[in-house]
């Protein structure tokens, strides 16, 4: 078997004296979706932020396509090929939609590249190209960030609660973008509070509770399996 | 007509500089959101090495430009950014002024310890050549400046909106987090902006020097107008920059052409840029209010009444013991000290409090001292009066500002003293040019307190009584509001609660203390002039209030002893007098980003005695008999300050100095 895109080795992390991360283990093969899901405070963002480099483990390892990533910082991992969308509106809300696009050119591909591609995918970006980012409705502010995710060509993407806040059917259309990502071969990481939704596009799918992970397999099997965990039966 | 078009060139020769100076202002608050009230010393400081360079050391004019501008500002303003301001845009508004109000005074002291006061001169550039146009003459110099400004706006422009590093910079005020994720670097980008930053302030007063000559506080104080053009701007636009600081420019040259030279509005002249820098403030629209900003700070303790009484009382006989002993001089001192504690009391109450900024405490002083001199009523209806005409004129400074918070409050009340200053105090009404005011000693009730002694007493009595009535006043319904207020105006905002009054209120009631302060001097000294109160004195109250703890009692106990000394040490180490201003500035800095300041530390003192030196010995010296405390709550609420409890855990009771 070929060497995991991710992997997560015992990690623990903390904010001040409260433990968050109580020795995960996760792997992400490569060019595969995994789900990542959980109830609220289950540590599953934490997670999201110790791999992205934003927060320092206080313990445990990160192997990223192999190699051992530890104290890097989220812009060299950025530049090296991973792409966090974090939770909430990802976008510069003060400048334009162009402008947003163009710091994109960071993670290594031209900006003028960049334009094409997001605009391809989502014509409703081109019309609003001079429009301040942060006028966008939110359907359209999170179909910017997810541009990031489409043109950066990146070797692992970590989607952070696409669907907050936001309706139902703009969320199928988000996640009909995600599986169209995921048919080009990148392999994703995806957190999600709505199971089923994230589970549609899943290979894989792993459950969080307390700072564990207390279940991996496969999307039918977990999906069934769900209540329960939630509920507090698995552990 | 010529004279007509040779103010408008002069105009356009100052506001190019002015907009130079602006747009460097504009880019490191719109990249960093550290408004950078120091922006105008830096431009002075880097003047002088200029003059260093191509005068003292007789380098050619072209060499120094270049060393001064393209390395020693840049690295300069890196060192800056990464060392002194680093993460203060998201700190409270009230600690970046005071950290950039350090910068400010630490840069002055820096600049007259290494360039004592001397004469210099620089020669503008291509000195002697000129233009003529009919009956005006313009110099090269002027051209040039005109010139550079346009460059400097253009090649900003291009940079801001045409390279991914200036979007990367716009970004970075919106979410350096993220940012960061984008792949992009917000501390290279937040240095990029301060290295241009600075160089543009170098630029501005290498630029503006050969004109108003190289003083120490000119130089400084002209960075009012750059304040005035970014704010017209509102600290993010550099075209509306440039347009507001071409048109100060040439206004303030028309004013100085026309408008009169002598009789009270002779001060007029000077305070052009102060009164557009306050025009536009009071004009500008209402700032939203900034949600998702709890930021609380975690205050000193505050003591019981009864513990503040004995504190107090404690204070007041330590001052009759000094009455007796010390010589009419070193009494003399202590009154002041016991002024400056006062002035800092008001700015417990107004910053340490209610979380806002005055730069102007000293000018409220002042105008207690003159109303209280100018009634010549000597009693406690004169101190009075003198109190509520200095809160009248806090309330009238706070009023056009009512919508406005933070940072635009505490500028006008910049622009407020700059034009006091000038102005006021000035004319014929207050102090005139360089004329004393006489005020007699307070009586009380009748009797009369003549000898210096037990003047100096009454006025302890006066700082305990204040500092009781703030206690108290922080104790109640009112202090709570006050904090929560510092805490989240808009969470004030959604219970409910209607701040602006009660912000008109704060601000009256400090300046009041203030103009209390101030009557009491006057008294104290028998003579006062105008330099008594000058705008920088107020800069001075402020960081060393910061220093020792604006949020307690005591810190503004120990803060007024400590401004009485400094300017005794000042005359006594007369070679290292520069120097100690610089100590005093970057303390603040080094100190500023915790308000409560060395008092606290004091507080800590006891505690720490007990909960961590106690078991430590009683571990090594097991027959000591030393009184640990158990870790219990209860009785905890009983007199305590919830916020510590909260911050501070395990501790249950504490002990509070109030007054040392």
């Amino acid at each position: 078997m070929s060497i995991p895109i991710l992997e997560v080795v015992d990690l623990h992390a903390a904010y001040g004296r409260i433990e968050v991360l109580r020795g995960v283990d996760l792997r992400v093969p490569r060019g595969a979706v995994v789900a990542l899901l959980g109830p609220n405070g289950a540590g599953k963002s934490t997670l999201l932020k110790v791999i992205s480099g934003q927060m320092e483990q206080t313990s445990g390892d990160i192997h990223l396509a192999g190699v051992h990533v530890a104290g890097a910082k989220p812009d060299e991992l950025a530049r090296l090929g991973l792409t966090t969308v974090p939770e909430g509106r990802s976008v510069f809300p003060n400048l334009s939609v162009e402008e947003n696009l163009q710091l994109m050119s960071y993670a290594g591909v031209p900006a003028s590249q960049v334009l094409d591609t997001a605009y391809s995918y989502f014509p409703r970006l081109h019309e609003r190209r001079y429009q301040l980012a942060g006028t966008l409705s939110g359907g359209e502010q999170q179909m910017l960030a997810l541009a990031r995710a489409l043109t950066s060509d990146p070797a692992l993407l970590l989607l952070d609660e696409l669907s907050m806040g936001l309706a139902p059917l703009i969320v199928d259309e988000l996640y009909e973008t995600v599986g169209q990502i995921a048919q080009t071969g990148v392999s994703i990481l995806v957190v999600e509070q709505f199971a089923r939704t994230a589970l549609r596009i899943a290979d894989y799918a792993a459950v969080m509770s307390g700072g564990r992970v207390v279940a991996t397999g496969e999307p039918d099997e977990i999906g069934s399996i769900m209540a329960d965990v939630i509920l507090g039966g698995v552990a | 007509m010529d004279s007509f078009l040779s103010y408008t060139f002069i105009g356009l020769f100052t506001g190019a500089a002015y907009a130079i100076a602006a747009s460097g202002l504009v880019l490191t608050y719109s990249t960093t959101r550290v408004f950078n009230i120091a922006h105008g010393a830096v431009g002075m400081v880097f003047a002088f090495v200029y003059w260093d360079f191509s005068q003292r050391q007789h380098m050619p004019a072209w060499l120094a430009l270049a060393l001064v501008l393209l390395v020693v500002a840049p690295a300069f303003g890196v060192f800056v950014q990464r060392v002194l301001t680093r993460g203060l845009g998201s700190q409270p508004i009230g600690v970046s002024l005071v950290v950039t109000v350090g910068i400010l005074v630490g840069l002055i002291g820096v600049a007259t310890q290494i360039w004592p006061p001397a004469s210099r001169t620089v020669p503008q550039f291509f000195a002697g050549h000129l233009i003529t146009l009919g009956n005006v003459v313009i110099t090269w110099h002027q051209v040039l400046t005109v010139v550079l400004s346009g460059v400097v706006a253009g090649c900003l422009y291009l940079l801001l909106n045409r390279t991914r590093i200036g979007t990367a910079m716009r970004a970075s005020v919106d979410n350096p987090d993220l940012l960061q994720l984008y792949g992009g670097r917000p501390q290279l980008v937040a240095a990029l902006a301060w290295a241009i930053g600075t160089s543009l302030a170098a630029l501005a007063g290498i630029l503006l020097t050969p004109v108003i000559g190289l003083q120490y506080y000119d130089l400084t104080l002209l960075v009012i107008s750059a304040y005035a053009a970014a704010m017209l701007g509102k600290l993010t636009s550099l075209p509306m920059t440039y347009v507001g600081a071409m048109g100060l420019g040439i206004l303030q040259s028309y004013a100085v052409g026309y408008l009169p030279s002598a009789g009270n509005v002779a001060g007029l002249r000077a305070v052009v840029p102060t009164l557009f820098l306050f025009g536009i403030i009071v004009l500008l629209p209402q700032a939203p209010l900034r949600i998702g900003q709890v930021k609380g700070l975690v205050s000193a303790p505050v003591p019981t009444l009864g513990r503040a009484s004995i504190w107090g009382g404690a204070l007041v006989l330590f001052a009759m013991l000094l009455a007796v002993g010390l010589s009419t001089s070193n009494l003399l001192l202590l009154g002041t000290a016991a002024t400056y504690a006062i002035v800092m009391l008001s700015l417990v109450l107004l910053t340490g409090y209610g979380g806002q900024v005055s730069l102007a405490q000293f000018t409220f002083a002042g105008v207690g001292a003159v109303a209280y001199a100018k009634i010549d009523q000597p009693n406690l209806f004169g101190l009075l009066v003198a109190t509520l005409v200095a809160a009248a004129v806090g309330a009238l400074v706070a009023i056009p500002v009512l919508r406005l918070t933070g940072l635009y409050l505490a500028l006008a009340t910049l622009a407020f003293a700059q034009l006091m200053d000038k102005l006021v105090f000035q004319a014929s009404y207050a102090f005139q040019f360089n004329n004393p005011l006489h005020a007699e000693r307070l009586s009380v009730l009748g009797l009369k307190i003549d000898g210096t002694g037990s003047y100096t007493v009454m006025m302890t009595i006066f700082f305990v009584l204040l500092a009781l009535g703030v206690i108290a006043v922080r104790r109640g319904r009112l202090g709570r509001i006050l904090i929560a207020m510092r805490d989240s105006q808009a969470a004030c905002g959604t219970l409910g609660l209607d701040l602006r009054w009660l912000r008109v209120g704060l601000f009256a009631a400090s300046a009041g203390i203030a103009g209390l302060a101030g009557a009491l001097f006057a008294g104290l000294r028998g003579t006062i002039v105008a330099n008594d109160f000058q705008f920088f004195a107020s800069l001075l109250v402020l960081l060393v209030a910061v220093i020792w703890g604006v949020t307690s009692v005591t810190g503004a106990a120990i803060g007024g002893v400590f401004l009485m000394y400094l300017p005794v040490a000042q005359s006594d180490h007369a070679n290292i007098a520069g120097l100690l201003f610089a100590l005093l500035g970057f303390g603040a800095v080094a100190l500023g980003r915790d308000p409560n300041g060395l008092a606290n530390k004091i507080f800590g003192f006891n505690s720490w005695v007990v909960d961590r030196l106690y078991p430590a010995l009683a571990e090594r010296y097991p027959g000591m008999a030393l009184r640990s405390r158990t870790d219990e709550w209860d009785g905890a609420v009983d007199g305590v300050d919830d916020e510590s409890l909260a911050a501070s855990g395990t501790e249950v009771e504490r002990d509070v100095v109030v007054a040392g």
